[in-house]
Protein backbone atom coordinates (compact mmCIF):
# COMPACT_ATOMS: atom_id res chain seq x y z
CA UNK A 1 0.00 0.00 0.00
CA UNK A 2 2.95 2.25 -0.65
CA UNK A 3 0.94 4.19 -3.24
CA UNK A 4 -1.80 5.02 -0.79
CA UNK A 5 0.81 6.04 1.75
CA UNK A 6 2.30 8.45 -0.79
CA UNK A 7 -1.08 10.01 -1.52
CA UNK A 8 -1.80 10.35 2.20
CA UNK A 9 1.57 11.96 2.87
CA UNK A 10 1.02 14.31 -0.07
CA UNK A 11 -2.31 15.35 1.44
CA UNK A 12 -0.68 15.79 4.86
CA UNK A 13 1.93 18.17 3.38
CA UNK A 14 -1.03 20.31 2.33
CA UNK A 15 -1.16 21.21 6.03
CA UNK A 16 2.01 23.22 5.47
CA UNK A 17 0.32 25.03 2.60
CA UNK A 18 -2.60 25.80 4.91
CA UNK A 19 -0.16 27.48 7.30
CA UNK A 20 1.10 29.60 4.40
CA UNK A 21 -2.47 30.55 3.44
CA UNK A 22 -3.32 31.53 7.02
CA UNK A 23 -0.14 33.62 7.31
CA UNK A 24 -0.89 35.30 4.00
CA UNK A 25 -4.45 36.09 5.17
CA UNK A 26 -3.34 37.64 8.47
CA UNK A 27 -0.42 39.54 6.97
CA UNK A 28 -2.65 40.73 4.07
CA UNK A 29 -0.12 39.43 1.56
CA UNK A 30 -2.96 38.76 -0.87
CA UNK A 31 -1.32 35.50 -1.97
CA UNK A 32 -4.09 33.04 -0.96
CA UNK A 33 -5.56 32.82 -4.41
CA UNK A 34 -2.17 32.31 -6.12
CA UNK A 35 -1.20 29.65 -3.61
CA UNK A 36 -4.51 27.86 -4.19
CA UNK A 37 -4.08 27.95 -7.96
CA UNK A 38 -0.49 26.71 -7.63
CA UNK A 39 -1.55 23.80 -5.42
CA UNK A 40 -4.32 22.68 -7.76
CA UNK A 41 -2.32 23.17 -10.94
CA UNK A 42 0.80 21.37 -9.73
CA UNK A 43 -1.35 18.43 -8.57
CA UNK A 44 -3.19 18.15 -11.88
CA UNK A 45 -0.09 18.64 -14.03
CA UNK A 46 2.10 16.21 -12.14
CA UNK A 47 -0.67 13.61 -11.98
CA UNK A 48 -1.19 13.96 -15.74
CA UNK A 49 2.50 13.67 -16.57
CA UNK A 50 2.72 10.72 -14.18
CA UNK A 51 0.10 8.88 -16.21
CA UNK A 52 1.80 9.86 -19.47
CA UNK A 53 5.17 8.59 -18.24
CA UNK A 54 3.56 5.47 -16.83
CA UNK A 55 1.95 4.85 -20.22
CA UNK A 56 5.18 5.45 -22.15
CA UNK A 57 7.28 3.30 -19.86
CA UNK A 58 4.73 0.57 -20.27
CA UNK A 59 5.29 0.59 -24.04
CA UNK A 60 6.64 -2.73 -25.17
CA UNK A 61 7.01 -1.68 -28.80
CA UNK A 62 10.45 -0.15 -29.39
CA UNK A 63 9.17 1.29 -32.70
CA UNK A 64 6.83 3.60 -30.78
CA UNK A 65 9.76 4.71 -28.60
CA UNK A 66 11.82 5.52 -31.72
CA UNK A 67 8.85 7.44 -33.15
CA UNK A 68 8.54 9.45 -29.95
CA UNK A 69 12.27 10.25 -30.00
CA UNK A 70 12.00 11.30 -33.66
CA UNK A 71 9.10 13.58 -32.74
CA UNK A 72 11.22 15.10 -29.98
CA UNK A 73 14.07 15.72 -32.46
CA UNK A 74 11.71 17.50 -34.88
CA UNK A 75 10.20 19.60 -32.11
CA UNK A 76 13.72 20.51 -30.91
CA UNK A 77 14.76 21.46 -34.46
CA UNK A 78 11.65 23.63 -34.82
CA UNK A 79 12.38 25.38 -31.52
CA UNK A 80 16.02 25.91 -32.47
CA UNK A 81 15.11 27.24 -35.93
CA UNK A 82 12.71 29.72 -34.37
CA UNK A 83 15.48 31.04 -32.15
CA UNK A 84 17.94 31.16 -35.05
CA UNK A 85 15.57 33.02 -37.34
CA UNK A 86 17.21 34.62 -40.38
CA UNK A 87 19.56 31.66 -40.61
CA UNK A 88 18.56 30.09 -43.95
CA UNK A 89 17.56 26.41 -43.61
CA UNK A 90 18.05 26.53 -39.82
CA UNK A 91 15.38 23.86 -39.29
CA UNK A 92 17.14 21.39 -41.56
CA UNK A 93 20.55 22.00 -39.97
CA UNK A 94 19.19 21.72 -36.42
CA UNK A 95 17.28 18.55 -37.27
CA UNK A 96 20.38 16.93 -38.78
CA UNK A 97 22.64 18.03 -35.90
CA UNK A 98 20.28 17.05 -33.07
CA UNK A 99 19.25 13.86 -34.87
CA UNK A 100 22.82 12.70 -35.48
CA UNK A 101 23.78 13.56 -31.88
CA UNK A 102 20.84 11.55 -30.53
CA UNK A 103 21.39 8.55 -32.80
CA UNK A 104 25.15 8.51 -32.14
CA UNK A 105 24.99 8.71 -28.36
CA UNK A 106 21.88 6.58 -27.74
CA UNK A 107 23.12 4.13 -30.36
CA UNK A 108 26.45 3.81 -28.58
CA UNK A 109 24.79 3.30 -25.20
CA UNK A 110 22.61 0.54 -26.69
CA UNK A 111 25.38 -1.11 -28.69
CA UNK A 112 27.67 -1.27 -25.67
CA UNK A 113 24.70 -2.53 -23.63
CA UNK A 114 25.18 0.25 -21.09
CA UNK A 115 21.40 0.73 -21.00
CA UNK A 116 18.65 -1.67 -22.03
CA UNK A 117 16.47 -0.86 -25.05
CA UNK A 118 13.41 0.11 -23.04
CA UNK A 119 11.32 3.24 -22.88
CA UNK A 120 12.23 3.69 -19.21
CA UNK A 121 15.84 4.42 -20.24
CA UNK A 122 15.60 5.71 -23.78
CA UNK A 123 12.95 8.39 -23.26
CA UNK A 124 14.55 10.27 -20.34
CA UNK A 125 18.11 9.88 -21.69
CA UNK A 126 16.93 10.85 -25.18
CA UNK A 127 15.16 13.88 -23.71
CA UNK A 128 18.40 15.00 -22.07
CA UNK A 129 20.46 14.45 -25.22
CA UNK A 130 17.93 16.16 -27.49
CA UNK A 131 17.27 19.08 -25.14
CA UNK A 132 20.92 19.87 -24.56
CA UNK A 133 21.85 19.40 -28.21
CA UNK A 134 19.00 21.72 -29.16
CA UNK A 135 20.34 24.46 -26.87
CA UNK A 136 23.85 24.06 -28.27
CA UNK A 137 22.52 24.20 -31.85
CA UNK A 138 20.53 27.38 -31.13
CA UNK A 139 23.49 29.06 -29.42
CA UNK A 140 25.87 28.16 -32.23
CA UNK A 141 23.59 29.34 -35.04
CA UNK A 142 22.55 32.62 -33.41
CA UNK A 143 26.16 33.41 -32.55
CA UNK A 144 27.36 32.75 -36.11
CA UNK A 145 24.48 34.82 -37.50
CA UNK A 146 25.22 37.80 -35.22
CA UNK A 147 28.98 37.67 -35.67
CA UNK A 148 28.82 37.40 -39.46
CA UNK A 149 26.63 40.53 -39.50
CA UNK A 150 28.77 42.38 -36.97
CA UNK A 151 32.17 41.37 -38.34
CA UNK A 152 31.26 41.78 -41.98
CA UNK A 153 34.27 44.04 -42.74
CA UNK A 154 36.66 41.39 -41.37
CA UNK A 155 35.02 38.59 -43.30
CA UNK A 156 35.09 40.63 -46.51
CA UNK A 157 38.73 41.59 -45.95
CA UNK A 158 39.69 37.92 -45.56
CA UNK A 159 37.78 36.96 -48.72
CA UNK A 160 39.43 39.80 -50.63
CA UNK A 161 42.83 38.32 -49.66
CA UNK A 162 41.95 35.01 -51.29
CA UNK A 163 40.54 33.23 -48.23
CA UNK A 164 37.83 30.62 -48.76
CA UNK A 165 34.47 31.09 -46.99
CA UNK A 166 35.59 28.53 -44.42
CA UNK A 167 38.90 30.31 -43.78
CA UNK A 168 37.18 33.71 -43.60
CA UNK A 169 34.58 32.49 -41.10
CA UNK A 170 36.99 30.36 -39.03
CA UNK A 171 37.44 32.82 -36.13
CA UNK A 172 33.67 33.30 -35.89
CA UNK A 173 33.05 29.56 -35.96
CA UNK A 174 35.64 29.00 -33.24
CA UNK A 175 34.07 31.60 -30.93
CA UNK A 176 30.56 30.28 -31.55
CA UNK A 177 31.54 26.69 -30.73
CA UNK A 178 33.45 27.75 -27.63
CA UNK A 179 30.46 29.75 -26.41
CA UNK A 180 28.14 26.82 -27.00
CA UNK A 181 30.34 24.13 -25.43
CA UNK A 182 32.20 25.82 -22.57
CA UNK A 183 29.27 25.97 -20.11
CA UNK A 184 28.76 22.20 -20.31
CA UNK A 185 32.50 21.49 -20.25
CA UNK A 186 32.88 23.66 -17.14
CA UNK A 187 29.84 22.08 -15.47
CA UNK A 188 31.30 18.64 -16.21
CA UNK A 189 34.68 19.65 -14.79
CA UNK A 190 33.23 20.90 -11.52
CA UNK A 191 30.54 18.28 -11.06
CA UNK A 192 30.71 16.57 -7.68
CA UNK A 193 32.61 19.51 -6.20
CA UNK A 194 30.41 22.52 -6.81
CA UNK A 195 27.11 20.82 -7.42
CA UNK A 196 25.61 17.36 -7.27
CA UNK A 197 23.50 16.58 -10.33
CA UNK A 198 19.78 16.50 -9.57
CA UNK A 199 19.20 13.06 -11.00
CA UNK A 200 21.93 11.59 -8.83
CA UNK A 201 20.58 13.30 -5.71
CA UNK A 202 17.12 11.99 -6.57
CA UNK A 203 18.40 8.44 -6.96
CA UNK A 204 20.27 8.55 -3.65
CA UNK A 205 17.23 9.93 -1.81
CA UNK A 206 15.06 7.28 -3.44
CA UNK A 207 17.33 4.70 -1.83
CA UNK A 208 19.67 3.73 -4.66
CA UNK A 209 23.24 2.69 -3.93
CA UNK A 210 25.30 5.92 -4.15
CA UNK A 211 27.95 4.16 -6.28
CA UNK A 212 25.23 2.96 -8.65
CA UNK A 213 23.90 6.52 -8.81
CA UNK A 214 27.41 7.78 -9.60
CA UNK A 215 27.84 5.19 -12.33
CA UNK A 216 24.64 6.32 -14.06
CA UNK A 217 25.58 9.96 -13.59
CA UNK A 218 28.95 9.43 -15.28
CA UNK A 219 27.22 7.77 -18.21
CA UNK A 220 24.84 10.73 -18.45
CA UNK A 221 27.63 13.32 -18.30
CA UNK A 222 29.75 11.68 -20.97
CA UNK A 223 26.70 11.14 -23.12
CA UNK A 224 25.77 14.82 -22.85
CA UNK A 225 29.29 16.02 -23.50
CA UNK A 226 29.50 13.84 -26.59
CA UNK A 227 26.10 14.66 -28.01
CA UNK A 228 26.30 18.40 -27.39
CA UNK A 229 29.73 18.58 -29.04
CA UNK A 230 28.51 16.61 -32.04
CA UNK A 231 25.41 18.81 -32.40
CA UNK A 232 27.27 22.12 -32.06
CA UNK A 233 30.10 21.20 -34.45
CA UNK A 234 27.68 19.76 -37.01
CA UNK A 235 25.31 22.72 -36.93
CA UNK A 236 28.27 25.11 -37.10
CA UNK A 237 29.88 23.51 -40.13
CA UNK A 238 26.50 23.22 -41.86
CA UNK A 239 25.06 26.65 -41.14
CA UNK A 240 28.01 28.95 -41.88
CA UNK A 241 27.68 28.01 -45.56
CA UNK A 242 24.27 29.67 -45.66
CA UNK A 243 25.92 33.04 -45.36
CA UNK A 244 28.13 32.51 -48.41
CA UNK A 245 27.65 31.69 -52.06
CA UNK A 246 29.57 28.77 -53.58
CA UNK A 247 31.89 31.38 -55.16
CA UNK A 248 33.10 32.50 -51.71
CA UNK A 249 30.93 35.60 -51.61
CA UNK A 250 29.24 36.89 -48.49
CA UNK A 251 25.54 37.08 -49.27
CA UNK A 252 24.41 40.68 -49.78
CA UNK A 253 22.43 40.74 -46.64
CA UNK A 254 23.38 37.87 -44.38
CA UNK A 255 19.72 36.95 -44.26
CA UNK A 256 18.96 36.90 -47.96
CA UNK A 257 18.05 33.48 -49.30
CA UNK B 1 45.61 55.88 -72.30
CA UNK B 2 47.23 52.45 -71.82
CA UNK B 3 45.80 49.06 -72.70
CA UNK B 4 42.79 48.34 -70.42
CA UNK B 5 43.80 46.21 -67.46
CA UNK B 6 40.19 45.96 -66.39
CA UNK B 7 37.08 46.42 -68.45
CA UNK B 8 33.55 46.55 -67.12
CA UNK B 9 30.71 45.90 -69.56
CA UNK B 10 26.97 46.21 -68.93
CA UNK B 11 27.28 45.52 -65.22
CA UNK B 12 23.95 45.30 -63.39
CA UNK B 13 23.50 44.57 -59.72
CA UNK B 14 20.27 44.39 -57.73
CA UNK B 15 20.04 43.95 -53.96
CA UNK B 16 16.90 43.88 -51.87
CA UNK B 17 14.80 44.91 -54.86
CA UNK B 18 16.91 48.03 -55.50
CA UNK B 19 18.95 48.36 -58.66
CA UNK B 20 22.36 49.55 -57.46
CA UNK B 21 24.25 49.28 -60.75
CA UNK B 22 22.19 49.82 -63.88
CA UNK B 23 24.41 48.72 -66.75
CA UNK B 24 27.86 50.14 -66.04
CA UNK B 25 30.57 50.31 -68.72
CA UNK B 26 34.06 51.44 -67.73
CA UNK B 27 37.71 51.01 -68.66
CA UNK B 28 40.65 50.91 -66.28
CA UNK B 29 43.90 51.51 -68.15
CA UNK B 30 46.93 49.48 -67.08
CA UNK B 31 49.53 51.19 -64.90
CA UNK B 32 47.33 54.18 -64.09
CA UNK B 33 45.26 55.38 -61.15
CA UNK B 34 41.59 55.54 -62.09
CA UNK B 35 39.38 57.39 -59.64
CA UNK B 36 35.73 56.45 -59.36
CA UNK B 37 33.97 59.46 -57.97
CA UNK B 38 30.34 60.17 -57.20
CA UNK B 39 27.91 61.01 -54.43
CA UNK B 40 27.29 58.50 -51.65
CA UNK B 41 24.89 55.80 -52.73
CA UNK B 42 26.09 56.08 -56.33
CA UNK B 43 27.18 52.42 -56.33
CA UNK B 44 30.96 53.03 -56.15
CA UNK B 45 31.70 50.39 -53.49
CA UNK B 46 29.37 47.95 -55.21
CA UNK B 47 31.21 48.45 -58.49
CA UNK B 48 34.56 47.69 -56.80
CA UNK B 49 33.16 44.55 -55.17
CA UNK B 50 31.84 43.35 -58.51
CA UNK B 51 35.30 43.75 -60.04
CA UNK B 52 36.94 41.26 -57.66
CA UNK B 53 33.70 39.24 -57.35
CA UNK B 54 33.08 39.85 -53.68
CA UNK B 55 29.55 40.14 -55.04
CA UNK B 56 28.03 38.45 -58.05
CA UNK B 57 26.61 40.86 -60.64
CA UNK B 58 23.16 40.01 -62.01
CA UNK B 59 24.39 40.54 -65.54
CA UNK B 60 27.32 42.02 -67.42
CA UNK B 61 30.96 41.08 -67.24
CA UNK B 62 34.29 42.27 -65.91
CA UNK B 63 37.37 41.49 -68.00
CA UNK B 64 40.88 41.19 -66.58
CA UNK B 65 43.45 41.51 -69.39
CA UNK B 66 40.61 40.73 -71.78
CA UNK B 67 39.60 37.53 -69.97
CA UNK B 68 36.08 37.30 -68.50
CA UNK B 69 36.47 37.14 -64.70
CA UNK B 70 33.39 34.92 -64.42
CA UNK B 71 35.59 32.16 -65.87
CA UNK B 72 38.25 32.67 -63.21
CA UNK B 73 38.40 30.96 -59.83
CA UNK B 74 37.21 33.79 -57.52
CA UNK B 75 40.05 33.14 -55.05
CA UNK B 76 42.62 33.39 -57.85
CA UNK B 77 40.95 36.57 -59.14
CA UNK B 78 41.12 38.19 -55.68
CA UNK B 79 44.81 37.37 -55.40
CA UNK B 80 45.42 39.03 -58.75
CA UNK B 81 43.19 42.02 -57.98
CA UNK B 82 43.76 43.16 -54.40
CA UNK B 83 41.48 45.35 -52.32
CA UNK B 84 41.86 47.91 -49.55
CA UNK B 85 38.77 48.86 -47.54
CA UNK B 86 37.62 51.91 -45.59
CA UNK B 87 38.31 50.10 -42.32
CA UNK B 88 41.68 48.27 -42.13
CA UNK B 89 40.35 45.06 -40.35
CA UNK B 90 43.74 43.47 -39.64
CA UNK B 91 44.09 39.86 -38.47
CA UNK B 92 46.55 38.33 -36.04
CA UNK B 93 48.51 39.33 -32.96
CA UNK B 94 51.38 41.04 -34.78
CA UNK B 95 51.73 43.41 -37.70
CA UNK B 96 53.88 40.81 -39.45
CA UNK B 97 51.13 38.19 -39.13
CA UNK B 98 48.59 40.73 -40.42
CA UNK B 99 50.72 41.47 -43.49
CA UNK B 100 51.35 37.81 -44.30
CA UNK B 101 47.71 36.64 -43.84
CA UNK B 102 46.78 36.36 -47.51
CA UNK B 103 50.26 35.32 -48.66
CA UNK B 104 50.31 32.42 -46.16
CA UNK B 105 46.87 31.24 -47.27
CA UNK B 106 48.12 30.92 -50.85
CA UNK B 107 51.52 29.49 -49.83
CA UNK B 108 53.33 32.51 -51.19
CA UNK B 109 56.63 33.78 -49.78
CA UNK B 110 56.50 37.40 -48.73
CA UNK B 111 58.89 39.63 -46.83
CA UNK B 112 56.99 41.56 -44.17
CA UNK B 113 59.88 43.91 -43.39
CA UNK B 114 60.34 44.90 -47.02
CA UNK B 115 56.56 45.40 -47.38
CA UNK B 116 56.51 47.64 -44.31
CA UNK B 117 59.22 49.76 -45.92
CA UNK B 118 57.30 49.79 -49.20
CA UNK B 119 54.33 51.44 -47.48
CA UNK B 120 56.59 53.84 -45.59
CA UNK B 121 56.51 52.20 -42.17
CA UNK B 122 59.45 51.26 -39.98
CA UNK B 123 60.44 47.60 -40.30
CA UNK B 124 60.58 47.34 -36.51
CA UNK B 125 56.77 47.65 -36.33
CA UNK B 126 56.47 44.00 -37.40
CA UNK B 127 56.41 42.72 -33.83
CA UNK B 128 53.79 45.17 -32.62
CA UNK B 129 50.13 44.40 -32.05
CA UNK B 130 48.25 45.87 -35.03
CA UNK B 131 45.61 47.35 -32.71
CA UNK B 132 48.34 49.43 -31.03
CA UNK B 133 48.99 51.29 -34.30
CA UNK B 134 47.22 54.49 -35.32
CA UNK B 135 44.39 54.04 -37.83
CA UNK B 136 46.54 55.66 -40.51
CA UNK B 137 49.37 53.18 -39.84
CA UNK B 138 46.85 50.32 -39.81
CA UNK B 139 45.59 51.42 -43.19
CA UNK B 140 49.14 51.35 -44.56
CA UNK B 141 49.57 47.85 -43.09
CA UNK B 142 46.38 46.83 -44.91
CA UNK B 143 47.92 48.12 -48.16
CA UNK B 144 51.10 46.13 -47.40
CA UNK B 145 48.91 43.08 -46.77
CA UNK B 146 47.33 43.47 -50.21
CA UNK B 147 50.75 44.00 -51.83
CA UNK B 148 52.08 40.81 -50.23
CA UNK B 149 50.12 38.87 -52.85
CA UNK B 150 51.87 40.85 -55.63
CA UNK B 151 48.57 41.83 -57.25
CA UNK B 152 48.30 43.08 -60.82
CA UNK B 153 45.77 45.68 -59.77
CA UNK B 154 44.61 47.22 -56.52
CA UNK B 155 41.08 48.39 -55.66
CA UNK B 156 40.89 51.05 -52.95
CA UNK B 157 37.45 51.71 -51.42
CA UNK B 158 37.61 55.21 -49.87
CA UNK B 159 40.79 54.23 -48.01
CA UNK B 160 41.16 57.63 -46.33
CA UNK B 161 37.58 58.19 -45.13
CA UNK B 162 38.39 57.07 -41.57
CA UNK B 163 41.64 59.07 -41.36
CA UNK B 164 42.66 62.55 -40.25
CA UNK B 165 44.13 64.99 -42.72
CA UNK B 166 47.82 64.16 -42.15
CA UNK B 167 47.23 60.41 -42.44
CA UNK B 168 45.05 60.95 -45.50
CA UNK B 169 47.75 62.92 -47.22
CA UNK B 170 50.34 60.17 -46.51
CA UNK B 171 48.05 57.53 -48.05
CA UNK B 172 47.57 59.72 -51.13
CA UNK B 173 51.35 60.10 -51.47
CA UNK B 174 51.74 56.34 -51.05
CA UNK B 175 49.23 55.67 -53.83
CA UNK B 176 51.12 57.97 -56.22
CA UNK B 177 54.42 56.44 -55.11
CA UNK B 178 53.25 52.83 -55.62
CA UNK B 179 51.90 53.73 -59.01
CA UNK B 180 55.18 55.38 -60.03
CA UNK B 181 57.48 52.67 -58.67
CA UNK B 182 55.49 49.49 -59.39
CA UNK B 183 53.37 50.74 -62.31
CA UNK B 184 50.51 49.23 -60.31
CA UNK B 185 47.05 49.64 -61.81
CA UNK B 186 44.74 51.15 -59.22
CA UNK B 187 41.06 51.95 -58.91
CA UNK B 188 40.52 54.56 -56.22
CA UNK B 189 36.99 55.22 -54.98
CA UNK B 190 36.45 58.67 -53.51
CA UNK B 191 33.73 61.24 -53.00
CA UNK B 192 36.24 64.05 -52.63
CA UNK B 193 37.06 65.99 -55.80
CA UNK B 194 40.22 67.59 -54.40
CA UNK B 195 41.52 64.13 -53.49
CA UNK B 196 40.72 62.90 -56.99
CA UNK B 197 42.76 65.77 -58.41
CA UNK B 198 45.71 64.75 -56.24
CA UNK B 199 45.73 60.98 -56.94
CA UNK B 200 44.03 60.17 -60.24
CA UNK B 201 45.20 59.86 -63.85
CA UNK B 202 41.69 59.03 -65.04
CA UNK B 203 38.32 60.01 -63.60
CA UNK B 204 35.13 58.00 -63.90
CA UNK B 205 32.00 59.64 -62.55
CA UNK B 206 29.27 57.37 -61.22
CA UNK B 207 25.84 58.53 -60.05
CA UNK B 208 22.64 56.62 -59.40
CA UNK B 209 24.24 53.36 -60.51
CA UNK B 210 25.23 54.61 -63.97
CA UNK B 211 28.34 56.15 -65.52
CA UNK B 212 28.02 59.87 -66.09
CA UNK B 213 31.29 60.07 -68.00
CA UNK B 214 35.04 59.36 -68.04
CA UNK B 215 37.88 61.84 -68.50
CA UNK B 216 41.64 62.18 -68.23
CA UNK B 217 42.44 64.17 -65.11
CA UNK B 218 43.52 67.29 -67.02
CA UNK B 219 40.30 67.30 -69.04
CA UNK B 220 38.13 66.64 -66.02
CA UNK B 221 39.63 69.52 -64.06
CA UNK B 222 39.51 71.88 -67.02
CA UNK B 223 36.56 73.31 -68.88
CA UNK B 224 35.61 69.91 -70.36
CA UNK B 225 34.73 68.39 -66.99
CA UNK B 226 33.18 71.44 -65.45
CA UNK B 227 29.58 70.25 -65.72
CA UNK B 228 30.43 66.87 -64.24
CA UNK B 229 32.27 68.53 -61.37
CA UNK B 230 29.37 70.88 -60.70
CA UNK B 231 27.01 67.92 -60.84
CA UNK B 232 29.02 66.05 -58.18
CA UNK B 233 29.46 69.15 -56.04
CA UNK B 234 25.73 69.77 -56.19
CA UNK B 235 24.95 66.24 -55.11
CA UNK B 236 27.42 66.13 -52.21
Amino acid sequence: MAGLQTVTSALLTLGLVAVAVVLSFYEKLDLEKDIGVAVVRSFVQLAAIGYVIDFIFGLKNIGVVVLLLAGMVLFAAWTSARRAKDVPRAFLFAAVAVGVAAVATLGLLLTLRIVPATARYLIPLGGMVIGNSMNAASLTMTRIRDDVAEQRPKVEAALALGATSRQAVAPILRTALQRALLPLIDATKTTGIIFLPGAMVGMIIAGADPLEAVRLQIVVLYMLLGSVSIAAILVGTLSYRSFFTPRHQLRTTPFEH
Amino acid sequence: MGRPKLEVRGLRYVAGGTEILTGVDALVPGGEVTAVVGPSGAGKSTLLRAINRLIEPCSGEVYLDGEPTSNLDPLELRRRVGMVFQIPALFGDSVEEAILYGARLSGKDADAERLLQTVGLDASLGERNPQALSVGQQQRVSIARALALEPEALLLDEPTSALDEAARSRIEDLVRDLNARLRLTMVFVSHDLSQVERVADRVVVLAGGRIVGAWDREDFFSHAGERARQFIAGRL
